[in-house]
């Protein structure tokens, strides 16, 4: 009999607090899949947020460490220059990358810190139960902005991979979902190049992860399959922001 | 029924404030959900809007104070510390923000529970420090807060701490002030200094160099900070007479007679309470002192009753890494020139968040009764339970690290 599916060895054998429907399982699933299949389990290192994802080194298994909010691009910078032969990414959720860390990743890619970053926008401070993130839709109702999310007080969500692309120092940005099987083998795609973009020392790569967050959208799995595609993807379009490889 | 962050959102909203900047942090967020919410209802009129940090959150509330508004923010452990620097500044702009420290230990490693290295950490940026023990304190000190913080003898921030967890969601019966009486004890904030608009040129947070105006402005801080605790009598046997709770700047029970005195801080005071009831029917003349008023520290209050008891332990729930409990230090200074003075122990536990057991409260009187009787003075201690360090070696044990921790009583 040949095994055609099974769990990646990097994946650690145990339940995960992540709520239904999260989308969490699925990006460090892929990520697992690719240290496996590559090989690189003994000399990747990885960072763990504040947020939903802070305890990712309980699921990843290799050397993890966790940052305080917002500084897993520091903590990542500290570690990748003095063991540039290591491949380092930093895993964070949009509280932690796109509101309390914007300096950290606005830096880090302006350094062209070659690391990977790999950031998960689900809209929400998820592990605080679901308050307004910079990233939050206008209009979408959160447990700070009950009312939906007022631009014209609350401002507009952040877009960052088109803020990173504009420095010279990023290499590869590409914005990806996981709202379907397709879509989810391109977000793996997408990984993949990233830490291609590493290991090729290209420098700073980020991969946008449009995810899921039925808790606190209020949704169904479905529903909040359907939301990324047809409101999350308006304002946070897909695709390939800015590569290397298509230089010249 | 209300839990302490529901509390702290009532004093927010009796306050009157006019303005909260906010950013989630675990263990505080309900506090600022709650205002969110009333002011979406519009059953409160406050300006409110979520920032990207803990860092700009005070400076923006800190820079709103200065203009004459009546501005209030929360936060927690990470957050307090992230915006540290701003703590430094905002008092020496001395504006009368009040704010809201849920405590919770400090990474790392990282937790949610509560001890107290997150809001003694502050102890002296200048911001006036009230410790509660329960949910009715906690919104009943935002008021008192205000009208210290407002106050123009004083003109420096405060803040309210109350544990995460254990007072953050514990729901509590709290009683509400009817709001003309809240009027009446704290009215609109008619600021007469520190309002810093375009129309009166004035210059804020200038650069003083040389030290000695900087010397000058530091202890004319010191000063206000003193003098606060003859304005906080003033304010809170106001506040008694309005509303038939007593605040004193130290709380006792069972202190007037107690041979063996034991000082806290916060909730965990009341399981304190508890131990304190058990010694006594063990025989043991047993009291307890918990500093309310931490920031500035009311030394007169602590010596008068500290000096009626043969033996006293500090239990610190934080721990200054190379020295020892803070409080502990604290109120050993303020003992150092008394003439007659009691034995002073100190003991830690409850960091992280971590129970304060009945035998640990045991163990604490029993070193007293020993060093009363027999004049043995143990040395500081950091306790534990054996089943907590049976634990700590299974998790040893998984990990490969072979040396255990032995029990000994004493430990």
């Amino acid at each position: 009999m040949q095994t055609i599916y099974e769990k990646p060895k990097t994946l650690i054998d145990t339940s995960t607090h992540f709520c239904p429907g999260c989308g969490h399982g699925i990006v460090l699933r892929l990520i697992a899949e690719i240290i496996d299949a590559w090989g690189i389990r003994g000399k990747t290192i990885g960072l763990a947020p504040v947020g939903c994802a802070v305890l990712a080194y309980n699921y990843l298994d290799i050397d993890m460490c966790e940052a305080a909010h917002g500084r897993p691009p520091a903590v990542a910078t500290g570690i990748k220059r003095v063991h540039p032969d290591n491949i380092v990414f930093a895993y964070q959720g949009d509280g932690d990358l796109a509101a309390i860390g914007t300096a950290e990743i606005i830096h880090a890619a302006n350094r062209g810190e070659n690391i990977t970053f790999i950031f998960v926008n689900n809209a929400v401070y998820g592990m605080t139960n679901g308050q307004m993130a910079p990233t939050t839709l206008p209009g979408q109702r959160t447990a700070t902005t009950p009312a939906g999310r007022d631009s014209a007080n609350y401002g507009y969500p952040i877009r960052i991979c088109e803020l990173l692309a504009v420095l010279d120092g990023t290499s590869y940005i590409e914005r990806v979902s996981l709202s379907s099987p397709e879509n989810i083998r391109k977000t793996k795609k997408a990984l993949e190049k990233g830490f291609t973009t590493q290991l090729e020392k290209k420098g700073f790569s980020l991969i946008e992860i449009l995810s899921p967050c039925p808790i606190y959208w209020r949704m169904d799995a479905n529903e909040s399959m359907k939301y990324i595609d047809e409101d999350m993807t308006r304002i946070f379009p897909l695709g390939v922001v800015k590569d290397w490889t298509q230089k010249n | 029924m209300l839990t302490g962050n529901a509390a702290a959102a009532w004093g927010v909203r009796l306050a009157n404030v006019d303005y909260i900047p906010a950013f989630p942090v675990t263990p505080q967020t309900e506090i600022i959900e709650t205002l969110s919410k009333w002011i979406n209802d519009g059953v409160m009129d406050a300006k409110f809007v979520t920032m990207d940090s803990e860092h700009s959150m005070i400076t923006a509330a800190g820079a709103a104070s200065a203009t004459g508004a009546r501005v209030f923010t929360a936060t927690s452990s990470q957050g307090l510390v992230y915006g540290f620097e701003m703590l430094y500044t905002i008092a020496g702009w001395r504006v009368p923000l009040v704010m809201i420290n849920v405590s919770r230990g400090l990474s790392s490693p990282i937790t949610l529970e509560p001890d107290h290295n997150d809001i003694l950490a502050t102890r002296d940026t200048g911001f006036i420090q009230i410790h509660c023990e329960v949910c009715q304190e906690v919104m009943d000190s935002i008021l008192i807060a205000y009208r210290l913080a407002e106050d123009e003898r004083i003109l420096l921030p405060v803040l309210v701490n109350m544990d995460g967890f254990h007072l953050s969601f514990t729901r509590e019966p709290v009683e509400l002030p009817i709001i003309e009486q809240v009027r009446k004890f704290l009215p609109a904030y008619k600021p007469n200094h520190a309002f810093f608009k375009a129309s009166q040129p004035m210059a804020q947070g200038v650069a003083v160099l040389g030290g000695y105006a900087y010397s000058y402005f530091k202890y004319q801080m010191h000063l206000a900070s003193k003098k606060a605790i003859e304005v906080y009598r003033e304010v809170s046997e106001e506040f008694a007479e309005l509303f038939g709770r007593t605040y004193n700047t130290v709380e006792t029970y069972m202190a007037d007679d107690a041979e063996c005195l034991l000082i806290m801080t916060n909730s965990f005071t009341t399981m304190g309470k508890a131990a304190i009831e058990r010694a006594r029917a063990r025989n043991i003349k047993a009291g307890l002192l918990r500093l309310r008023l931490v920031r500035p520290f009311p030394e007169a209050d602590i010596i008068r009753f500290v000096k009626r008891a043969k033996a006293v332990a500090v239990l610190d729930q934080n721990i200054s890494i190379g020295k020892g409990g803070i409080i502990y230090s604290d109120v050993a200074s303020t003992l150092y020139n008394e003439k007659e003075k009691p034995v002073l122990l100190s003991f830690i536990s409850g960091l992280g968040g971590k129970n304060i057991s009945i035998e640990e409260f045991e163990f604490i009187f029993d070193s007293l009764v020993k060093a009363v009787d027999k004049g043995e003075i143990s040395p500081p201690q950091l306790l534990y339970t054996e089943a907590e360090l049976i634990e700590i070696n299974r998790l040893k044990n998984i990990v490969g690290k072979e040396k255990h921790y032995k029990f000994e009583s004493g430990d």
